[in-house]
């Protein structure tokens, strides 16, 4: 039995150790580059879609702003001045994110921030929760029978669901 | 003849509808008045607010018909009908009509409110107090959509000038058959959050002692719930099936409207568990069931009032205003008698332990909630950033990516560690001893995954994707072990085959076991999710015997053809489908221009069968986008989507599990006795 419980311990720590292998290393390459920027600018056509997504036959914007972000790449601008040169031409809607600089960070943070202030509010009560304390009985208590104990069996079986 | 019954139908919709109003008024006052007033004669003032909301139902359903009768008669002198309709629109869209813009959308709205309250109505006996308070909220919400209907948004207002040979058509984007669907879906569940919120603010109001309320509701809430989740994903299904751009969710604030009540009130039918069965979170579940409603309120001031831009929200009008004002007053009337009763809601138990069943629940919530405000925010915030620093800001899918997906993952480590604990306690030993081999096995598929060629350094899409797809897998794990282990107790006591006691075991709980199917479907679509980041796409001009490869397929174009209906002119391209030598389907995207709008449409087609793809990892998705202007040349494109199907498969996953959770629970099998035990003497109560 404790053999059994030590191999199969082994055998989840050595995919443990596989996982992390291969999620911590390589690296990005280009058509993903391509791909993660037009993900993240937005078509000014007015069809409120990704650029990359924008599918509209005759669109007068979307294939000269593919155009556009392909060349950026290829004169190896970085990520955040190929952006820069989109929100300048085309204006600020043209990210499809808020930025993370000035007021745009808040988009960012505020949800963060409830979900960091609804984890405090839980603590919080799972404490008082904890410290309520448990109604005391009175010396000489009799077991509890009849319809009493009925009802608490009934507790105990929705509280055991089987 | 016909003329006079032409000009007989507006007045009796528009008398209907003021009927319906008086009626919905009088069910509101008196009914109120019935429940203040303790006198000899309330009860029976109180029985004639019930008649009357039931005979709301009537009129209000009399003004529908007359709606759509208008429309299969072509009766242009409504404006709505004018506006929303033609002479050769085929029959179902016609029935369509109904929901299909502002006006008659509003008033189906109020159909299913007043039918949802007709029901309730007539289930009066299961306790005539509560049902009485339940009938008022639900006539105060009535009167609300029917002053809207008469005033600021009437369906049968009548068209100036001379009445037009025809109308100006429906927005192609709505002439889909699931467009025949989803609506009445979304509507049904938007709406049929009101009758659990009714009950809700009945019981603060009344002080209901215990929590029957929330037995009574049970059943409201989940067949809205499922209501609501069917209309979700028949929207995106209907997005992936006729907008073309091979996705099925934007993160539009349209699509947003719909998710956040959705949240919420997924997060309520966890949390009343715990109402039920320890008396904790009242007061916390009154606010959840008041906000699911809300928020449903909200989502319809959203789409309707023009505040926030959506490529699918219907016009600009001037009900904003109103819709505003209705979510103010019901939060302040909401607050108010949280307020006045709140010491009502104390709660019973304390928690004894923080790994159990308790604690997963109000992890849970809160992480429901988080989504949810996540959502709210992210709708919000280019009219916020405007207002702050007078720039508009776009939110689309790359701030919810990276904000609302970590959520999202967590919540599904909850949904598979969630049915391993038990109430009270849960010892650290059990816990482990039950989730080691659904981890083992979860472990498994993000290493499989990782072999075939997942790169979750890549991109961290493909991050997200692994972790979902091991998450999820480890909710399917949970679920199955769950049912092995019980059956197995089941079928040590009863003598029966594992089979049939996971059966039983799930018949003598249906809205545990149902629940877990429904976990089940969940961890599905999330399977059907995480394809995302491998999609492929191909565009190309394709002259006849023209070739495009993607993924294992080439397609062949064969030809091209045309077509013409009374209702629209079409084009489409006749593809051959090849997998290596073999043609394995002929697809026929089209191009439609539909006549009396003159708005085009492509309609995509979708191939994905079990015989070709026994997982379904792959959905080819072809649309013909049409010529281009320059050399006349159509233009294909084509998309790869891996694993999509997956998503309606969870969905039906997760519909049969609400529908299995909605049934009785059965009595318990008798034990296998042993055959000394059964000679023993009886032992007799109390001993």
């Amino acid at each position: 039995m404790h053999l059994k419980n030590s191999v199969s311990k082994r055998i989840v720590q050595l995919m443990l150790v596989v996982f992390a292998l291969f999620t911590f290393m390589g690296v990005g390459d280009e058509d993903a580059r391509f791909r993660d920027l037009g993900h993240h600018l937005m078509c000014v056509c007015g069809c409120s879609q990704i650029l990359l997504e924008c599918n509209h036959i005759g669109c007068q914007y979307s294939d000269r702003m593919r155009g556009e972000l392909a060349a950026a790449l290829d004169r190896g601008d970085n990520d955040d001045l190929t952006l820069q040169s989109f929100i300048q031409k085309y204006g600020t809607t043209v990210v499809a994110a808020p930025s993370t600089t000035g007021f745009g960070r808040v988009a960012w943070i505020m949800p963060f921030v409830a979900l960091l202030a609804g984890m405090a509010t839980v603590v919080l009560v799972v404490r008082s929760w904890r410290n309520r304390p448990t109604p005391a009985f009175a010396d000489g208590v009799q077991p509890i029978r009849g319809p009493e104990l009925e009802r608490f069996r009934d507790q105990a079986d929705k509280e055991t669901d089987l | 003849m016909s003329q006079i019954t032409s000009m007989a139908l507006p007045q009796i919709g528009s008398f209907a509808l003021l009927l319906a109003l008086g009626l919905a008024g009088y069910s509101f006052l008196v009914g109120a008045f019935a429940l203040i007033d303790k006198g000899p004669g309330s009860e029976r003032l109180g029985e004639t607010a019930r008649r009357a909301g039931i005979a709301a139902f009537g009129t209000i359903l009399l003004a529908s018909v007359v709606l759509v009768t208008a429309a299969f008669t072509d009766n242009f002198s409504i404006a709505y009908i004018f506006h929303h309709s033609n002479r050769d629109l085929p029959g179902p869209y016609k029935f369509a009509v109904l929901w299909s813009g502002q006006e008659g959308s509003l008033l189906f709205w109020s159909l299913l409110l007043a039918a949802y309250g007709f029901i309730l109505r007539l289930r009066y006996k299961t306790d005539p107090r509560l049902f009485a308070y339940a009938s008022v909220v639900i006539a105060a919400v009535q009167v609300f959509f029917l002053l809207l209907l008469n005033i600021a948004a009437h369906p049968f207002a009548i068209l100036e000038g001379q009445i037009p040979p025809d109308g100006s058509g429906l927005n192609p984007l709505l002439q889909y058959p699931e467009m025949v669907i989803h609506p009445p879906m979304l509507y049904l569940g938007y709406v049929g959050f009101t009758v659990p919120f009714a009950f809700a603010m009945g019981a603060l109001i009344m002080r209901y002692p215990g929590e029957k309320w929330i037995h009574i509701t049970r059943r409201w809430t989940m067949v809205t719930w499922g209501f609501l989740t069917v209309g979700i994903f028949l929207g995106a299904h209907w997005a992936y099936s006729v907008l073309g751009w091979g996705g099925y969710w934007g993160w539009d604030p349209v699509e947003n409207a719909s998710l956040m009540p959705w949240l919420t009130g997924t997060a309520f039918l966890h949390s009343v568990m715990m109402q039920e069965k320890r008396g904790m979170l009242k007061t916390w579940n009154m606010w959840l069931v008041f906000s699911t409603f809300w928020l449903a309120i909200l989502g319809t001031f959203l789409t309707r009032s023009g505040i926030i831009s959506s490529v699918h929200a219907f016009a600009q009008s001037s009900i904003g205003p109103w819709f505003g004002w209705f979510l103010i007053i019901s939060f302040a009337a909401f607050t108010g008698f949280y307020v006045a009763n709140k010491s009502h809601l104390r709660s019973e138990h304390k928690l004894e332990s923080i790994i159990s069943r308790e604690s997963s629940f109000l992890f849970n919530n809160l992480l429901f909630v988080v989504a949810c405000f996540v959502v709210l925010w992210g709708t919000w915030f280019p009219k916020i950033s405007e207002l702050v620093q007078g720039n508009k800001v776009t939110v689309g899918a790359p701030f919810y990516n990276n904000v609302a997906i970590p959520v999202a993952l967590f919540l599904l480590l909850l949904t598979a560690l969630g049915p391993l604990l038990a109430w009270r306690r849960t010892s650290f030993e059990s816990l482990k001893r039950n989730f080691q081999w659904p981890a083992a096995g979860a472990l498994s598929i993000g290493v499989l995954m990782m072999i075939l060629g997942v790169r979750p350094w890549k991109d961290i899409a493909y991050f997200y994707s692994l972790m979902a797809a091991m998450l999820a897998a480890l909710v399917i794990f949970t679920v199955i072990s769950e049912f092995v282990r019980g059956g197995r107790v089941i079928s040590r006591h009863t003598g029966f085959g594992l089979f049939g006691s996971m059966v039983h075991l799930w018949h003598r709980n249906t809205r545990r076991y149902g629940g877990y199917i429904v976990h089940f479907g969940v961890a599905v679509v999330i399977i059907g999710i995480l394809g995302t980041p491998f999609n492929k796409e191909s565009e190309k001009e394709m002259g006849f015997g023209d070739k495009m490869n993607l993924g294992p397929y080439t397609l062949v174009c064969q030809s091209y053809t045309q077509d013409d209906n009374p209702n629209f002119s079409n084009e489409w391209a006749i593809i051959n489908v090849f997998k290596g030598n073999e043609q394995i389907t002929t697809m026929y995207p089209e191009r439609r221009l539909y006549k009396a709008s003159s708005q085009p449409q492509t309609i995509p087609r979708i191939y994905a069968t079990v015989a070709q793809d026994l997982f379904l990892v792959n959905d080819l998705y072809i649309v013909y986008e049409g010529r281009n202007e320059d050399t006349g040349r159509p233009i294909i494109k084509a998309h790869l989507n891996p694993m999509v199907p997956w998503i309606w498969i969870g969905l039906i996953i997760m519909i049969f599990g609400t529908i299995t959770a909605l049934i009785p629970n059965a009595a318990p099998l008798p034990a296998r006795v042993p055959a000394r035990v059964q000679t023993a003497p009886a032992v007799g109560a109390g001993d």
